[in-house]
């Protein structure tokens, strides 16, 4: 799998840089560095397609409010490691698989099928509206959280890049 | 679609992403087991022959994820499971 006009040094710069973030933020990469980077050029090559590093194990429709969810990583990551024991692609995976004690198995598709789906808006809102309680009407701060991670914070604005795990502020909904 | 030639196992489609190392590593089975079959990158795919192509994982998948395997219009293998895939071509 190469891609014209993504070069091996891109790739292993952007390589080192989610794993990283990886380490950082408390998760872990797949430890079969090839597979990994065969998963990179994909999101390369989306980020040059789409404008965006949109899953390359998913097929993006090109508008990024359709596809925020699929953003890498994305809003299915932790759920799936917690299941599965790795993200939808296995990009991300748990511990025991690291170390050896479970081994990698496909994971079942955890969103939404199209018909279903709806755009990041009107999700948000439902959102909202269920975590959203009456009592809550008096806090001096709404409260963000970070639909990646679950990272929660009482500020005017989601934080640019979630501290936790580096989602972008758009991947932020209104919690409380 | 593109045809790679092998044993005839009757009419086997995979539809795949250009992106997917899952979707790699289930063109490399078949081709490991000398299976003809025919496939897709749907995200290379343009307009109507795109959206034909979704239409059609879906019928099968409905979840319409990658990779599909369509077995003679009839069993559909979703995902890289290696073992399910060798007990179906299997010699």
């Amino acid at each position: 799998m190469t891609f014209t006009g993504i070069s091996e040094q891109e790739v292993d710069r952007a390589y080192d840089s989610l794993k990283n973030d990886a380490l950082d933020g408390g998760y872990r990469l797949n430890p079969d560095a090839e597979f990994v980077k065969n998963l990179i050029r994909g999101l390369l090559k989306n980020e040059q397609r789409y404008g965006y590093r949109a899953c390359p194990c998913r097929l993006a429709s090109g508008k990024m409010e359709v596809d925020l969810d699929i953003v890498c990583p994305c809003d299915y990551r932790d759920s799936d490691i917690e299941e599965y024991g790795a993200c939808y692609c296995a990009l991300y995976v748990s511990e025991a698989i690291t170390d050896g004690t479970r081994k990698v198995a496909p994971v079942p598709e955890r969103r939404p099928p199209r018909s279903q789906r709806g755009t990041m808006k009107e999700r948000a809102v439902q959102t909202v509206a269920v975590g959203g309680g009456t009592t809550f009407g008096s806090l001096p701060f709404p409260v963000w959280r970070c639909k990646v991670c679950g990272y929660l914070c009482a500020r005017d604005q989601p934080p640019g890049i979630c501290p936790v795990c580096k989602a972008k502020k758009d991947r932020f909904e209104r919690f409380l | 679609m593109e045809h790679v030639d092998g044993k005839d196992k009757g009419n086997i489609v995979l539809y795949a992403l250009s992106t997917c190392g899952w979707c790699a590593k289930t063109k490399d089975l078949l081709r490991e087991m000398g299976i003809a079959f025919d496939y897709t990158f749907v995200d290379l795919l343009d307009g109507s022959e795109q959206d034909d192509a979704i239409s059609t994982v879906e019928k099968f998948n409905p979840s319409g994820s990658f990779p599909t395997l369509v077995i003679n219009n009839k069993k559909t293998i979703v995902g890289f499971r290696e073992q399910e895939i060798r007990e179906a071509l299997g010699p």
